[in-house]
């Protein structure tokens, strides 16, 4: 039976047949890769998924993590993954070899590790965290940080957080307000609680290296005052084996909507629950410089936000999937022009309503594991283009789409969730069926690692106007050579000119939005811009993807050109309704007085 | 210690599994194939001896199409020392005694201690093949094992029939074949697929082992006739008129269901 989990054939044709994937070979770091160990890894990382994250997806949900008063509880069988996911090696599967790595394109890592998220998120999250924590440590933090602590975190000995928000301090990360003070050893004492914190406690691995955002006593207000510590649950001695308890407490556990299989946290820095060293305060190691400390972080939140908008495909696909069997094997009514009573009911998949939202949802799924592949590639080419303009050209351009990235998948993957509920119908709406956890798992996204609004003002008030927009220029050049590819084909020629007329209308609203420079008017509306420029993103994906079809055509190659088509005629054109809004520019929520709500 | 596990590339049991209606043969492009099951098992009873006797080589063994190649990696990956492809156009539709012929040649050309083979592949189910390749061989055999021991001199373990449990042992070198009872492999990790590519993969024709096919002395099986499963019937719908239980009972009985 084929997998509900992900469709490996697709995920086959986008890396190999559309982005050429295996090409990366020739270059000196993927020269041990080949075709073959890309297969192999994919083949693991399905399998792995199915038989060890799959299974305890529903149980995860229905027992959550509990606090005792003093730590958290997980069910076992999380754990039990996540050791079998660390034995494979597919953590550090994309780092270097040198610090134990394989060197994995960062694209078929994507690939390999949305099998995980699509199996089970909840539990993949420990893993992304630490992986992610773990990059930051290795770029930024001291060779004696990256041996206690990278070191064990890749071996799968420690798992990693990321401790930025507060209870009063989310999305705005300026007014953060836990200190760090410095000790006359050269180590810090951090004092302050943290909220949110993901993986922030449980007893799975030897320690948890906790990477916290926080102010050093002097530094300056805002985000320019903000530093990064290495902050362990317990310290580390100098011959590697585990201290002290740090005073690090779980005061919390918060208690979600979705993803309930990884522990959410409130984290109380320094309140004395623990006395390292016989006084209170949490001792960390500063990472890197003083000060510097969001810069850093944001190398982590990057590739946060395109794991969540990987996080959001993934559930997203594997609802698609399940709505499909579904309703090729429920049978009920009778087709609208032939309803005689005693003729048999038909497979609900024959009824045009429910293949509306079937289309609409393999629209959604595939374009947005499109975009995240895509963006997964432009990481490779930013490290290992071969020229240093391809590199540049990579890194602006991945720049520019990663609120998108991390935005439309989370907006419309949740979409396709709702979609498959309404496909089973009733069912759909209990707990029996697993599609109302996947849509209440896939919730989160929207919010976390930058809100959509968030995003939003990332996309309209920095990223397309970096470099005096060259950003938006590279992106707008790259969506018109595919049209122009796409120019001459019978079928795509109408969609490659509706891609370009998008292109220039996007390029002339933005330079109206900021032509009297004034911030607060021109991103008044920046959430339908970021949802009208992801639509134009994804549809220029969707035109890739054709052309990458060639003229093959069975059933999985007809089946994209027909939702490409689809995407074009019936999902495209809402950008005109964000577009209008933005052109006439619209001030009523500038103007709003705040009373009448 | 040398052990060689007997491997085979079969049709997934989990997807579209066809015939040829025209060869006979398995259509392997009628859906996934994957290493068997139980080759898989029989390469974890090698791997799990490996683990505590350091100087164990583990030659994995396959008679296969050229493109099964894939499947062979995967044991390798898994942690195999070594691998054996036999794949010639000659072995297209090979009977058990041929196959056993051609597996015993390649041992025999690759030397061992030990031959650990599952006792039924999913596709063939023939369940001979142990025991054919160890007469070829001249070694003794212990077949359907439902656990093992591996000894420097001796394999013990035991085999679960119908009536009891009988203790078996043979002196090495020896043939030995798993149940279903022995655990499952383990899976390959990332080291032990980028590893797999530099480890010795040796591809032998029938000329290399000097097996002729056609070779008129042995007795070959052929297959003479193959045809379509045929088409599920109807069901039989029974109205309860107060006979129902006559009718069931008539139903039965006429299809010698009781």
């Amino acid at each position: 039976m084929a997998s509900r989990i992900l469709s490996r054939r697709d995920l086959d044709f986008m890396l190999f047949e559309w982005l050429k994937v295996d090409e990366l070979s020739a270059r000196p770091r993927f020269a041990e890769h080949s075709r073959d160990t890309f297969d192999a890894v994919l083949d693991l990382s399905a399998e792995l998924a199915t038989a060890a994250f799959a299974p305890h997806n529903a149980l995860g949900d229905t027992n959550e993590p509990q606090f005792d008063g003093e730590r958290a509880h997980v069910i076992p069988e999380v754990g039990e993954a996540l050791r079998a996911f660390n034995n494979s090696g597919l953590l550090s599967g994309a780092m270097d070899e040198e610090v134990g790595g394989a060197q994995l394109p960062h694209v078929v890592d994507r690939a390999c590790f949305a099998w995980f998220q699509a199996a089970n998120n909840s539990t993949a999250g420990y893993a992304m965290l630490t992986a992610a924590a773990t990059r930051v440590l290795l770029a930024f933090a001291t060779e004696r940080d990256v041996e206690r602590y990278a070191t064990p975190m890749i071996e799968g000995r420690f798992f990693g957080t990321m401790c930025l928000s507060e209870p009063d301090a989310g999305s705005s990360l300026a007014d953060i307000a836990v200190r760090a003070e410095l000790q006359p050893e050269g180590t810090y004492r951090l004092f302050g609680g943290k909220m949110w914190i993901s993986g922030g406690d449980h007893e799975m691995s030897e320690n948890i290296v906790h990477l916290v955002l926080a102010r050093a006593v002097g530094a300056p207000r805002g985000i320019r005052g903000l530093s990064l510590y290495a902050v362990p649950k317990y310290l580390v001695e100098p011959d590697s084996s585990i201290g002290e308890r740090n005073d690090v407490a779980l005061a919390g556990l918060n208690h979600k909507m979705g993803n309930r299989g990884t522990t959410n946290t409130v984290l109380d820095f320094g309140g004395g629950r623990y006395r390292p060293g016989g006084q209170a305060g949490a001792i960390g190691t500063l990472i890197g410089e003083e000060n510097r400390g969001l810069a850093y972080m944001f190398q982590m939140m990057n590739e946060a936000r395109i794991g969540v908008g990987a996080g959001a495909a993934a559930l997203g696909y594997t609802s698609f999937l399940h709505a499909v069997d579904y309703a090729r094997t429920r049978s009920q009514g009778r087709p609208v022009d032939a309803k005689a009573p005693e003729s048999s009911p038909v497979p609900i998949i024959r009824h045009a309503d429910v293949r509306r939202m079937l289309l609409t949802s393999k629209a959604y799924v595939e374009g947005a594991m499109a975009l995240v592949l895509y963006a997964a590639r432009l990481l490779d080419e930013s490290e290992t283009g071969e020229t240093a303009a391809e590199r540049d050209r990579a890194t602006i351009l991945l720049e520019v789409i990663t609120p998108i990235v991390k935005s439309w998948p989370s907006q419309w993957c949740l979409a396709a969730n709702d979609l498959a509920i309404q496909v089973h119908g009733g069912y759909g709406y209990t707990r029996d069926y697993p599609l109302e956890q996947f849509y209440r798992d896939n919730r989160l996204n929207p919010i976390h690692e930058g809100t959509h609004g968030i995003q939003a003002l990332d996309l309209l008030g920095r990223k397309v106007r970096i470099n005096s927009g060259r950003g938006l220029t590279l992106l707008l050049d790259a969506i018109r050579s595919t049209a122009a590819r796409a120019a001459n084909s019978d079928e795509f020629a109408g969609p490659a000119r509706t891609l370009t007329a998008a292109a220039a209308r996007i390029e002339e609203i933005t330079a109206l939005l900021w032509a009297d420079g004034d911030p607060k008017a021109a991103l008044v509306s920046a959430s339908s811009y970021l949802e009208a420029l992801g639509d134009v993103v994804v549809g220029w994906l969707w035109l890739e993807q054709v052309i990458a079809c060639g003229d093959r055509d069975d059933d999985f190659y007809r089946g994209k050109r027909l939702t490409a088509n689809y995407y074009f005629t019936d999902i495209l054109p809402r950008i005109h309704t964000a577009l209008d809004l933005l052109e006439a520019r619209d001030q009523t929520l500038v103007e709003l007085d705040d009373s009448i709500l | 210690m040398k052990i060689i596990v007997l491997v085979k590339e079969v049709p997934d049991t989990y997807g579209d599994r066809k015939l040829d209606l025209e060869t006979g043969l398995a259509e392997r492009s009628a859906g996934e194939v994957v290493l068997d099951e139980i080759g898989e098992r029989s390469l974890e009873v090698a791997l799990s001896f490996a683990d505590k006797n350091a100087n164990t080589e583990m030659v994995v063994l396959s008679m296969a199409p050229e493109s099964a190649t894939a499947t062979l990696r995967r044991a390798l990956a898994m942690g195999a020392t070594s691998a054996v492809h036999v794949a010639d156009g000659g072995l297209s539709g090979a009977d058990l005694g041929l196959t056993a012929e051609v597996l015993a040649a390649a041992i025999q050309r690759t030397g061992f201690d030990l031959v650990i083979a599952g006792d039924l592949s999913t596709d063939g189910t023939g369940g001979v093949l142990a025991a054919m390749v160890a007469e070829l061989l001249s070694v003794p055999h212990a077949t359907s094992l439902s656990s093992i021991e591996i000894d420097s001199e001796i394999v013990t373990g035991i085999r679960v029939t119908e009536d009891g449990t009988m203790q078996l042992s043979a002196p090495l070198p020896a043939v030995v074949s798993i149940t279903e009872a022995l655990p499952d492999a383990r899976l390959p990790n990332f080291k032990g697929i980028m590893a797999a590519k530099k480890k010795t993969f040796e591809t032998f024709s029938l000329a290399d082992l000097g097996v002729d096919p056609d070779a008129s002395e042995s007795a070959r099986s052929i297959v003479i006739a193959v045809a379509e499963k045929p088409a599920r019937g109807p069901g039989l719908k029974i109205i309860d008129e107060g006979d129902a239980g006559d009718k069931l009972a008539d139903f039965l009985l006429q299809n010698r269901l009781v």
